[in-house]
């Protein structure tokens, strides 16, 4: 099978979607059997430019449904009950197209019990009714790089980890894998798992996984029954920019940017070590989900943060390798290009024709539908500043230039620009209503 | 030498600008000398970002240099270097947010254009913004938020401003993430910039200079 084929195999497959038994799923009607594959086929067909019957929508936000429904970012993160029945109530009363699932404020106790620092969540450095914040931090060191270069799984394993998670410290205490190889002297490399500290973490990890199933499970049966319903999820996974990968996480904004200054040639072999690992993380996310959809939240490398020779130099190349990796293995990339974008276009604009899904903010996405043309499909973008601020009128407004403009020849899904907290829900109504109307072909 | 410093700096070079202060301290230059060629330089690195030819990599690396220089000079530039300040400006990341990139360009751009800027960080309090008015007495208040959880934050801080009484001596911008006009309006600021370059013009307008 060649790369398309098995994109086009993933769908057959969602389009017959099976319950955990693996016996078919059980649709609620044949009304909701019927809206689950149009769905399904319209988001593809709009992807890969062939005609469909309307513009698709959907709503990508980050906490909104649980602030509609009353509770707190932190009520969702430790009562999964809670967290679901907030996103059920969202899909059924706003009807995207397509949803994208409750696991936005993820498993509150997981974190706890691995003491995670990376981030601030509610309880933690936050109000219980935000959204959680990166901390960044200089968590690899710039004398680093040739550790991580060299092994990055064993760099991550004992250096990033116990840094980040406050239950990983006796990962510092493991050898690397690679050496097991002999029977003679074999032991000795077995040695740290018997110690108090190594014993703890794997406890914490332990105890964490277990944590983790649980609210996997709250998620899959969210997923089986809004598909029961007729609203496919076809997100199948995430991976970064391998930039983003060491400036977000490892290196901090200050520290990678540094690093383009002082150590040009180790930031890029880095970059180039993290590659295979991200196209890894989204194919293996695909195979599992059985989703071709690959979210890539894309941040530094956006307008402003880098040069046009910059980008080209030290975000785009592997970008790059990552979108075609995953492409190849029948993956539909999806960047969101958070901030602007504007002077990335014709950058971008080479990829597979048809392969990729492009989320947009605060570019201007009528200049975006004429530099991408017939190749990229576009995802975006009433802002959420008009989702909570502005009128239905404003919205509607705005729905209809962007299918005016941007809907013309397909290759086009409605949907927020930026994942929104808050917003008027007679807003986030007409954004879906009005594109379901006016977005007729 | 002077100007030799005042390229290298320009230019990103960093190993060779701290190579040329030591230099220069070596020579007997005096630190506010090497300090003012500093200042010099800070200034263009400002009208580069201006003009679009300097990023986020280069106003980091800038600020990088000129700490590492008022290190090895043992003083700093504000005190070393009297310039005439066109006035005050108050600026932090509203309650609620921890983001400070913007924010940190925005200092920096005023800084260079000559304002008297005090940053009070991130997740500031109200409380913190309306001390900080009384006791710096700034003509300029920028708010800084990324994330649409600001947008009440700042409409919150601005009617505890005008409670305090000091609504009428401060002219306020916002700016950041989601802010648009629509959020200014909102808010009841004075001026919403989607730039650094915008923070500058309205401080200008307001203040001259």
């Amino acid at each position: 099978m060649d790369s398309k084929q098995i994109t086009d195999a993933m769908f057959e497959k969602i389009l017959s979607p099976k319950d955990p038994q693996g016996n078919d799923l059980a649709f609620i009607s044949p009304e909701a059997k019927k809206q689950y594959q149009d769905n399904v086929t319209r988001f593809k067909n709009t992807i890969e430019f062939k005609k469909t019957d309307r513009v698709p929508v959907t709503v990508f936000p980050s906490m909104f449904p649980l602030a509609h429904a009353g509770i707190t970012v932190q009520e969702a993160m430790y009562d999964y009950d809670k967290c679901v029945s907030a996103c059920r109530k969202f899909v059924l009363e706003f009807q995207p197209d397509c949803q994208f699932g409750a696991a936005a404020p993820g498993p509150g106790k997981f974190y706890e019990i691995l003491d995670y620092k990376l981030y601030a969540w509610p309880g933690h450095g936050v109000e219980a009714d935000h959204s959680y914040q990166c901390l960044e931090s200089e968590y690899m060191k710039p004398e680093e790089y040739d550790l991580l270069i060299t092994d990055p799984s064993f760099y991550f394993r004992n250096f990033y980890l116990p840094r980040v998670f406050g239950a990983m410290g006796g990962f510092q205490m493991l050898p690397p894998l690679t050496g097991t190889l002999e029977m003679y002297g074999l032991a000795y490399n077995y040695i740290p798992y018997g110690l108090p500290p190594v014993q703890q973490t794997f406890k914490a990890l332990f105890d964490a996984g277990a944590e983790a199933l649980k609210w996997a499970g709250a998620m899959g049966a969210f997923d089986g029954e809004m598909a029961a319903s007729g609203y496919p999820n076809i997100l199948g996974g995430f991976t970064k920019a391998p930039f983003d990968t060491i400036g977000d996480t490892l290196r901090g904004t200050r520290g990678i940017m540094l690093d383009m200054f002082r150590r040009p040639e180790k930031l890029i072999q880095a970059l180039e070590a993290m590659t295979p690992i991200m196209i890894n993380m989204g194919i293996s996310a695909a195979r599992q989900t059985g989703n071709p959809l690959i979210f890539i939240p894309l941040h530094k490398g956006a307008d402003g943060f880098l040069s046009d020779e910059q980008f080209k130099k030290f975000y785009w190349p592997t970008l790059k390798q990552v979108i075609l990796g995953l492409i190849e293995a029948g993956c539909i990339p999806f960047p969101v290009a958070e901030g602007g974008y504007n002077t990335r276009l014709e950058v971008i604009k080479d990829l597979p024709a048809g392969r990729t899904l492009w989320m947009f903010d605060q570019t201007d996405i009528i200049k975006a539908k004429e530099i991408l043309k017939d190749r990229i499909c576009i995802l975006g973008n009433v802002p959420s500043a008009m989702l909570q601020l502005g009128t239905v009128e404003d919205v509607k407004d705005y729905v209809k230039k962007l299918i005016d403009n941007v809907g013309k020849g397909g290759g086009f899904i409605l949907s927020n620009g930026a994942f929104f907290d808050k917003a008027k829900a007679e807003n986030v109504k007409a954004m879906v209503d009005f594109t379901k109307e006016y977005g007729v072909y | 030498m002077r100007q030799k410093l005042i390229q290298a700096i320009v230019d990103m070079k960093e190993a060779e600008a701290l190579a040329l202060v030591n230099e220069m301290l070596n020579n007997g230059i005096k630190a506010m000398d090497v300090l003012s060629a500093v200042k010099e330089a800070m200034d263009i690195v400002g009208k580069k970002y201006e003009e679009g030819s300097f990023f986020l990599p280069e106003l980091i690396l800038a600020g990088e240099i000129l700490n590492q220089i008022s290190q090895l000079v043992k003083t700093n530039m504000r005190d070393a270097v009297k310039t005439d300040r066109h006035g005050k400006v108050l600026i932090g990341t509203v309650k609620g947010d921890i983001h400070d990139i913007g924010k940190d360009i925005v200092t920096f751009m005023l800084d260079v254009n000559g304002f008297d800027v005090m940053d009070l960080g991130v997740d500031v309090a109200p409380e913190k913004f309306i001390q900080a008015i009384k006791d710096f007495q700034p003509k300029v208040v920028g708010l800084s938020g990324f994330l649409t959880l600001a947008f009440d934050a700042m409409k919150d801080l601005i009617a505890e401003i005008d409670k305090a009484g000091l609504r009428d001596k401060v002219k306020i911008m916002i700016g950041g993430g989601q802010m648009d006009e629509q959020v200014k309006e909102y808010t009841g600021a004075d001026a919403y910039g989607k730039d650094a370059m915008s923070a500058v013009r309205f401080a200008k307008s307001w203040i001259g200079g």
